[in-house]
């Protein structure tokens, strides 16, 4: 009886890593067959190879730009603006969600705004900012921080005003102070949520940064887009493209595996 | 002498929507060492006068005095334990029966050993690195005392501290708690909606009528019944009597109130 168990396990653990590989070969064949027929399309002329380029063009544009370093520096400084925004917009937005607790009447009377503010595209404010602070990376940064800051006041607010009244009663009778109380309780109890808004907020730094880009810099992916769309050089386009996916990716997958690691810590 | 005196009492709380009294007029004092239970229908105001005289709210009529103290905020005399034991999932068990002290800012090497021996007296030293999570529901409100203990109150407030537990670990925490206060002779008042409990714990128990709450009957517990333990003064004819006495008051309470 107990053999055949361990059996069955392994006939179903065995099940499993065939159709993990199936799921992964159709992943791997959608890819090729994306690319592939991308580039016979073009050689064959069923698309215009000038607007929509082809893979090989891409990757020699890539090497190109690798050797000659200029990719590298446009890639840095998109990521280095991108990481920059969503870490002010989580600590700004933080902070802020941390005042409108303490004070539950300037919480009401902001509450108004905080709703306009946050239905209103932050991305039509660009050129506001770039007046207010110049063209260049503050702006830019301003504008990855800008798109998730409110969200993040509101949830974070939310989940700081929905901490079981329990625990706070818990400090309160041993004379905690409000700073005390926030410290003590709030602020970790809601630790999981602020980091979970990481995630987002990294998507959203991605728009207002490439945004930014797109409206002001001269360095940076968005540029490229916007140059290579200026002079008519579809490769370029299609190569940053590319490239913010891959990285956008990388980064995402990054701040969940912080994220995992935190709330393991956590538990 | 008497610990906490209790004058006049009312409590109003406002909405938008309603004034809704929740006590009026308690009168009451508590002795030095004496422990007293509260029992009454449920939302006649136990946990509100609990609350009271913790200092988390003020009454709306009359006070409260604490060794001849009136309570404007909560003191560090008072001790509070909920219904359900409230550890903080994020620290170890070291670290909560420590927050009180910590957050009392009285956290040093005497205060951490008193703390740890406490946790040693309840069995559960071992647990010291184990977070919340890993014990049981009997352990995790024994480790609530050992938190609500270690910032050494001389006055014990307890709102129904076993209601969440089964049935033999509250007998068996019923005795700890019992034998634990009279060791260190301390204070309690016990909000309780279980009878037997009362009988079993206090030397005072007041029965408070439904809302308005207003203190309905006092029963005092024969001295046979107080020496005992919990466990034992349950199998006693005198709290069958007084069992018997305690269930038809609140019984006709609680027809009233249909
Ligand atoms: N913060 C509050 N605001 C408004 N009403 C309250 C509040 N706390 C308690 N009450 C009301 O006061 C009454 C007594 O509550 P409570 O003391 O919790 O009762 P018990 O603990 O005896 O069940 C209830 O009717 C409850 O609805
Ligand atoms: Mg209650």
């Amino acid at each position: 009886m107990k053999k055949k168990i361990s059996e069955l396990h392994e006939q179903y653990k065995h099940k499993k890593r065939i159709e993990k590989i199936k799921i992964i070969i159709c992943q791997l064949s959608i890819l090729i067959f994306f690319f592939a027929s991308w580039e016979i399309a073009s050689r064959m002329r069923w698309i215009d190879p000038l607007l929509f380029s082809m893979p090989s063009r891409v990757w020699n544009l890539f090497l190109e730009k690798i050797q000659d370093g200029s990719l590298l520096t446009h890639a840095s400084v998109t990521l280095f603006e991108t990481i920059a925004g969503f870490i002010l917009g989580t600590v700004i937005g933080t902070f802020i969600a941390a005042i409108l607790w303490w004070s539950p009447f300037l919480s009401r009377v902001l509450d108004p705004y905080l709703v306009v503010l946050n239905s209103m595209p932050k991305i039509a404010l660009g050129p506001i900012l770039i007046v207010g602070l110049g063209p260049g990376y503050s702006s830019i940064i301003a504008m990855g921080a800008l798109i998730s800051v409110i969200i993040t006041t509101l949830v974070v607010y939310n989940a700081f005003k929905n901490v079981d009244e329990n625990y706070l009663k818990v400090v309160q009778t041993f004379g905690a102070t409000k700073p005390q109380s926030f410290t003590s309780v709030v602020l970790p109890a809601t630790l999981p949520t602020i980091i979970s808004t990481l995630k987002v907020n990294v998507g959203l730094s991605w728009v207002g940064v490439i945004v930014g880009e797109f409206l002001v810099s001269k360095q940076g992916l968005g540029y490229m887009i916007i140059y290579g769309f200026q002079v008519f050089n579809f490769n370029l386009v299609i190569l940053s493209l590319l490239v913010i996916a891959v990285l956008a990716t990388v980064m995402y997958q990054g701040v969940e595996l912080l994220e995992r690691k935190l709330m393991k810590q956590l538990q | 002498m008497s610990i906490v005196k209790i004058n006049n009492v009312d409590k109003t709380f406002f909405t938008k929507k309603a004034a809704t009294t929740a006590l009026k007029d308690i009168s009451l004092s508590i002795e030095d060492g004496e422990f007293v239970s509260l029992i009454g229908p449920s939302g006649c105001g136990k946990t509100t006068l609990l609350s009271l005289i913790a200092g988390l709210f003020q009454p709306t009529n009359g006070e409260i005095n604490i060794e001849g103290q009136q309570i404007l905020r909560p003191s560090p005399k008072t001790g509070y334990m909920l219904q359900q034991d409230y550890l903080f999932p994020w620290l170890t068990i070291e670290q909560n029966i420590t927050l009180g002290l910590k957050t009392m800012k009285k956290l040093n090497e005497t205060t951490r050993e008193n703390a740890l021996s406490l946790l040693d007296k309840m069995g559960l030293l071992d647990k010291r690195r184990d977070y919340p999570s890993q014990l049981s529901g009997g352990m995790r409100q024994r480790v609530a005392l050992v938190r609500m203990l270690a910032t050494e109150p001389s006055l014990l407030l307890l709102d129904e501290p076993f209601s969440a537990l089964d049935y033999q670990t509250k007998l068996k925490l019923e005795d700890l708690v019992s034998l634990t206060l009279k060791e260190q002779k301390k204070t309690a008042i016990l909000v309780t909606h279980d009878i037997g409990e009362a009988i079993a714990m206090s030397d005072r128990i007041i029965l408070l009528s439904a809302r308005p709450g207003t203190i309905h009957q006092v029963f005092d517990v024969p001295e046979v019944l107080r020496q005992l333990a919990p466990f034992k003064a349950r199998n006693h004819s005198e709290y069958n009597k007084l069992f018997q006495h305690i269930w038809k008051e609140l019984e006709s309470l609680e027809e009233e109130n249909i």
